[in-house]
């Protein structure tokens, strides 16, 4: 590991001080140090905002819930609100990484956790999300748990979150501070860049802005939340394919649908026209067929994830038949 | 910088960039945690940070200056040993050992978890946590034993939580 320079912030003020490019924050470091390990990061400061006062969850007006964004992984899934309320989020963190890291890991932390692409840990090798203009050795390499969805010519890289998917299929909002003061509040449809010609930028977050909550809207009246997780083992395995769907009836027809996809893309995935092809819609296996062709109308493999692509279409359809109550 | 270390104080002097792991047994002489992975993939190292079991290979000592840390050599001694570290001579838990001291200590939190009414991700009810294999089982998935001596681990901690109840 690099040296660095450490530093306890001891207001939120003092903590978004330093804009500098190689400044980083830490609070639960699971994924930073592994990558400070490897050289992968290597920054030259460390703010520890640890000790910073976000780590409580509060009521909001309207039944929402505003989850301070060093609240461990582990207190957010057992938080009695957020298991009565958006049982998807509990599922999804229950369904991420071990009790170990889920009880050091935090929320602001799990939002930009970096891809587990093999390449991006390996600086043997080209990544140009690791060092941008390299190249691209997951295209032509091993790609098992890599991206189908809205890839570049530059990266193919996952989101390995789980946390993330289930807040965007709740339409969560990210609360920052930024080093002049102001606060900004980011629809996490907003948040995650895509790839493009500069991977290694992966939100919309500025230097020295600081994650500080995360507001979730009470969810739709009488939904039926769901995470699915399939991976290469039972337990402690990144997704190759997940999906966080919150879906309502009326009158046998699907009313309201929010859809969201770990393991597929660069961010945490969510499409409009999949949730177009079910509201209104009787439940049906054609049905979710079609919601599935929706989701994978610009599905690209590359090889070794080819498979991901009729997984995916199989777990969404027993998803909807299991958010729906068809049989 | 002062550490709390199975409730007594330590004076060390680390280098920033030194884990937990690393502070535990290369200036405080506690080689009982032990480094499998050093990335928070084995479990190996897993101690007690203010009572929450965590990955000590993942964290900085100079983030825990005020915190209590606990280890293996902080939940019993040879002559008084903790009940999770009988049972798992009871049960005959490993082979090696080398994995051992750290699925002790995550035992001991995943039981206080569970005693706290945790749920897991295969908990069918999110507002319970009784302990079957397979909940044991999925509780305790970041402690790998490459001996896989998992099912007397199992029976080691079931025994225990059974005792608890």
């Amino acid at each position: 590991m690099k040296s660095f320079t450490y530093e306890k912030a001891d207001s939120l003020t003092a903590a978004v001080t330093d804009v500098s490019p190689t400044t980083r924050f830490i609070a639960g470091g699971t994924n930073l140090l592994d990558l400070m390990k490897l050289q992968v990061e290597t920054p030259a400061k460390l703010v520890d905002i640890s000790r910073l006062p976000l780590g409580d969850i509060e009521e909001m007006e309207g039944a929402g819930l505003r989850i301070g964004a060093l609240v461990p992984n582990s207190d957010l899934a057992a938080d009695p609100r957020v298991i009565a309320r958006y049982e998807v989020l509990s599922r999804a963190l229950l369904a991420g990484a071990s009790g170990q890291l889920r009880n050091k890991a935090t929320t602001g932390g799990n939002l930009l956790q970096r891809t587990r692409c093999y390449y991006f840990y390996d600086p043997s090798t080209a990544c140009n999300k690791r060092a941008p203009g390299s190249g691209c050795s997951a295209m032509a390499g091993f790609n098992r748990i890599l991206a189908i969805l809205g890839t570049s010519d530059h990266c193919i890289a996952t989101h390995p979150g789980d946390m993330p998917v289930a807040m965007r299929a709740l339409d969560a909002t990210i609360v920052t501070l930024k080093p002049d003061g102001d606060k900004r509040r980011i629809s996490i449809h907003d948040f995650y860049r895509l790839p493009g010609d500069t991977p290694d930028v992966e939100t919309v977050l500025e230097r020295g802005e600081l994650i500080t909550h995360v507001e979730l809207p009470a969810p739709p009246e009488g939904a039926r939340q769901l995470y699915r997780k399939v991976r290469d083992r039972a337990s402690y395995a990144f997704a190759l394919v997940s999906v966080a769907g919150v879906v309502t009836m009326a009158d046998g027809k699907i009313a309201s649908a929010a859809l969201a996809f770990g393991g597929l893309g660069p961010m945490p995935w969510r499409d409009e026209a999949v949730e177009a092809a079910l509201v209104g819609q009787v439940p049906s296996d054609a049905v979710f067929g079609a919601a599935a062709d929706a989701l994978l109308k610009e599905a690209k493999g590359f090889g070794s994830n080819d498979f991901k692509i009729p997984l995916t279409r199989r777990t969404l359809i027993a998803c909807l038949r299991d958010l729906t109550g068809a049989k | 910088m002062k550490f709390t270390i199975n409730g007594q104080s330590y004076d060390a002097d680390p280098d920033v960039r030194t884990s937990v792991l690393d502070l535990l047994r290369e200036h405080v002489g506690l080689t009982g945690s032990k480094k499998g992975c050093d990335h928070g993939q084995c479990g190996a190292c897993t101690v007690l940070i203010n009572g929450r079991r965590v990955n000590s290979c993942l964290t900085l000592a100079v983030m825990h200056q005020d915190d209590e840390i606990t280890t293996i050599e902080g939940l019993g001694t040879p002559e008084d040993l903790h009940p999770m570290q009988a049972a798992f001579v009871a049960h005959d838990g490993y082979q090696c050992g080398y994995c051992t001291p750290g699925q002790i200590c995550s035992a001991v939190g995943m039981l206080d978890e569970a005693k706290k009414g945790w749920a897991s991700h295969v908990s069918d009810d999110l507002t319970t946590s009784d302990l079957s294999n397979e909940e044991i089982s999925e509780r305790m998935s970041g402690n790998i034993c490459r001996c896989a001596a998992y099912s007397n681990i199992v029976d080691a901690i079931r025994d225990v939580a059974g005792a608890d109840a």
